[in-house]
């Protein structure tokens, strides 16, 4: 990544506290335009609590964030999404039983002007959806083909040309390999490597370091809350990886029961 | 990454290409389409010659058609954003005896206890989808309790106002009223005179009304039908509410999380639906100038079950207008028909419970297909 690049996103010692529970203890993370910035971190470890502060679900107890070199303060989702952070979320993104041109237009809704009345302009929106998806190397039947008809990887990636194609500068993906076979998972992380590309900044939270290994940029690791430092591609390895998602010692003893196999 | 940017630009070879067949079978009409033809053909075929295809055997499965395709309507659009409301024929009934005590109890003008009715009747509907959507419990239960609660007061009012369940006199009152004619009246008489003058349609031969068609022109129930239908068709389709009727019902979480007012959709939706209860309430106490409290019985079911037959999803999302306007032509063709054949009226529940029972079958089969689920 090129440091002289201006930050997107700075999240600035976020703290955040449910009642006695401290979720986050001073996170820091930059994130720059057309990176891939992988969040990775064991189950509890605050990775859902930090992009949730970063989308504008909660609202960070202490701490500062500075968009485009300004600071925010999302009162919600919305506030967020209007600002080009959107976040794919692995489930309830799609609508199965509807066409991907529906799905994919859904709350964002092109409209034709007939005299008074405004209808909804399919033409444009079949138009649109078959090129979107034809630049993200899925071949549609039609643009009335319903969602449920794709694969998981391909609802993934129609989610994300979506988020992109409405003028996303930040696409937080939320683990959305971890429910993928081996196939789906390669499509999803091509899509993210176009998106990438486009300039788009890049957040994918996942707990699977070959996954994140194969597209991040760079590397923050998540443990109870802290960011255990942020790591560029080639300056770290997987094993390396693994042992700081999982707090050090203790995967080297489960390691030697193992086989050196997690 | 190179292993990750394998080529997806030949589909799946894993996916079969769909036939024409089973793509036509993908459309929600489909069944509506398929038992309008049996049905047709079926009467043509056996009661051909009873009068049910002569211009008064017509008008009369058309209105009964109509009837079911008003409800229908409400009740697709509202299925479809995945709610139910069971309240319908109760609404039916009190709407209508709303109508008859403001207008000739009250002695309130025709248009006004009209227009008084339809909103009561719409802000009943409103607090319907309000209480759904504020806590979350199944519409079946809230619109259950308004189901006794509404049939309750189409009874209570009459009762203890005039003493009886039924309240007449309307007609006299209506006489006139711009609004009343609305409901009641009936266009295109000129147009008939033409027909009966021309020998197309049967007049009466003799009496005092010797020389004007039998039927006397297009009755407003069967226009109100055709005009909700379109509509109906043309805003679930063809706007972006409609899309977002799909979606509310499809998921409501993903339509929230894509922006899709969800709870603003449904409680629009649960209005309509008492709208169009109401408007068969106006023409039914129009056309018997009376109001009575068992009104609209069952129709909350039989309007459930024209918009099933249409092919409409029970848990939402999926449906057509078009298909549900079908099912209630179905149902009125039948019902009037195996009277027309001589068959015993009560085999009419018979034939009802199994197509409904096929037409459940057939989506759910259809539902897989659509969403590739095995």
């Amino acid at each position: 990544m090129d440091p002289e690049h201006a930050p997107l996103i700075q999240m600035k010692n976020i703290e955040k506290h449910f009642g006695r529970v401290i979720a986050l203890a001073g996170v820091s993370v930059d994130i720059f335009p057309g990176e891939c910035h992988c969040l990775l971190g064991d189950n509890g470890a605050g990775k859902s609590t930090f992009i949730k502060t970063m989308s504008g679900v909660h609202k960070p107890t202490k701490g500062e964030i500075r968009f485009e070199g300004k600071e925010m303060h999302f009162a919600d989702p919305r506030d967020a999404i209007s600002a080009g952070i959107a976040t794919v979320h692995q489930h309830l993104a799609m609508i199965p039983l509807m066409s991907v041109s529906r799905n994919f237009f859904m709350g964002n809704e092109p409209v034709k002007k007939v005299g008074p009345m405004k209808f909804f302009d399919h033409d444009y929106a079949n138009k649109v959806t078959m090129d979107e998806m034809r630049k993200m190397g899925i071949n549609l039947r039609g643009p009335d083909q319903a969602v449920g008809t794709l694969s998981g990887g391909e609802r993934q990636t129609v989610a994300i040309a979506r988020a992109v194609h409405f003028g996303a500068k930040v696409l937080i993906l939320d683990e959305p390999t971890s429910a993928l076979g081996v196939r789906q998972t390669a499509n999803v992380l091509a899509t993210i490597d176009k998106v990438r590309k486009q300039g788009v900044a890049v957040v994918f939270i996942t707990h699977n370091v070959r996954h994140a290994m194969a597209v991040g940029d760079r590397f923050t690791v998540l443990n109870r809350g802290q960011t255990l430092g942020t790591s560029q591609r080639g300056q770290i390895t997987p094993d390396e990886l693994q042992d700081m998602m999982a707090g050090g010692q203790e995967l080297v003893a489960l390691e030697g029961s193992l086989g050196g196999t997690v | 990454m190179t292993s990750a940017t394998q080529p997806t630009a030949n589909s799946d070879e894993r996916v079969k290409e769909i036939s024409s067949f089973r793509n036509a079978l993908i459309r929600p009409e489909l069944g509506g389409i398929v038992g309008t033809i049996a049905v047709f053909t079926f009467f043509l075929l056996f009661a051909f010659d009873s009068g049910m295809f002569n211009s008064q055997g017509i008008m009369n499965w058309s209105q009964i058609s109509a009837q079911f395709m008003i409800i229908a309507v409400g009740a697709c659009l509202l299925m479809i954003a995945g709610e139910f409301d069971l309240s319908v024929g109760s609404m039916i009934g009190f709407a209508g005896m709303l109508i008859a005590i403001f207008s000739v109890t009250l002695g309130w003008p025709v248009w006004l206890a009209i227009i008084v009715t339809f909103v009561i009747a719409v802000s009943i509907g409103a607090l319907n989808g309000f209480i759904v959507v504020r806590t979350g419990l199944p519409s079946f239960i809230v619109t259950l309790a308004f189901l006794f609660i509404l049939r309750g007061f189409a009874i209570y009012l009459p009762q203890t106002i005039e003493r009886k369940t039924i309240i007449g006199g309307v007609s006299d009152v209506a006489e006139g009223d711009w609004l009343a004619a609305m409901f009641g009246g009936k266009i295109f008489t000129g147009f008939f005179q033409w027909m009966g003058d021309n020998g197309i349609i049967a007049v009466f031969e003799r009496g005092t009304r010797k020389g004007q068609p039998v039927v006397e022109g297009l009755p407003m129930l069967i226009v109100w039908a055709i005009g909700l239908v379109i509509v109906g068709h043309i805003i679930l389709t063809k706007t972006k509410f409609g899309n977002w009727i799909f979606a509310a019902g499809g998921d409501s979480e993903a339509a929230r999380n894509s922006g899709v007012p969800v709870n603003k959709v449904k409680i629009l939706m649960f209005m309509f639906t008492a709208f169009c209860a109401t408007v068969l309430a106006v023409c039914q106490v129009m056309e018997f100038g009376s109001a009575g409290a068992d009104r609209g019985l069952l129709k909350e079911f039989e309007a459930i079950i024209a918009v099933v037959i249409g092919g409409a999803l029970l848990t939402g999302g999926y449906g057509s207008v078009i298909g549900a306007a079908l099912g209630a032509l179905i149902f009125g063709v039948v019902q009037q028909g195996l009277f027309f054949a001589g068959v015993e009226s009560s085999l009419f529940r018979v034939f009802l419970g199994l197509i409904l029972l096929g037409a459940v079958i057939l989506n759910t089969y259809i539902r897989r297909i659509i969403t590739g689920e095995r």
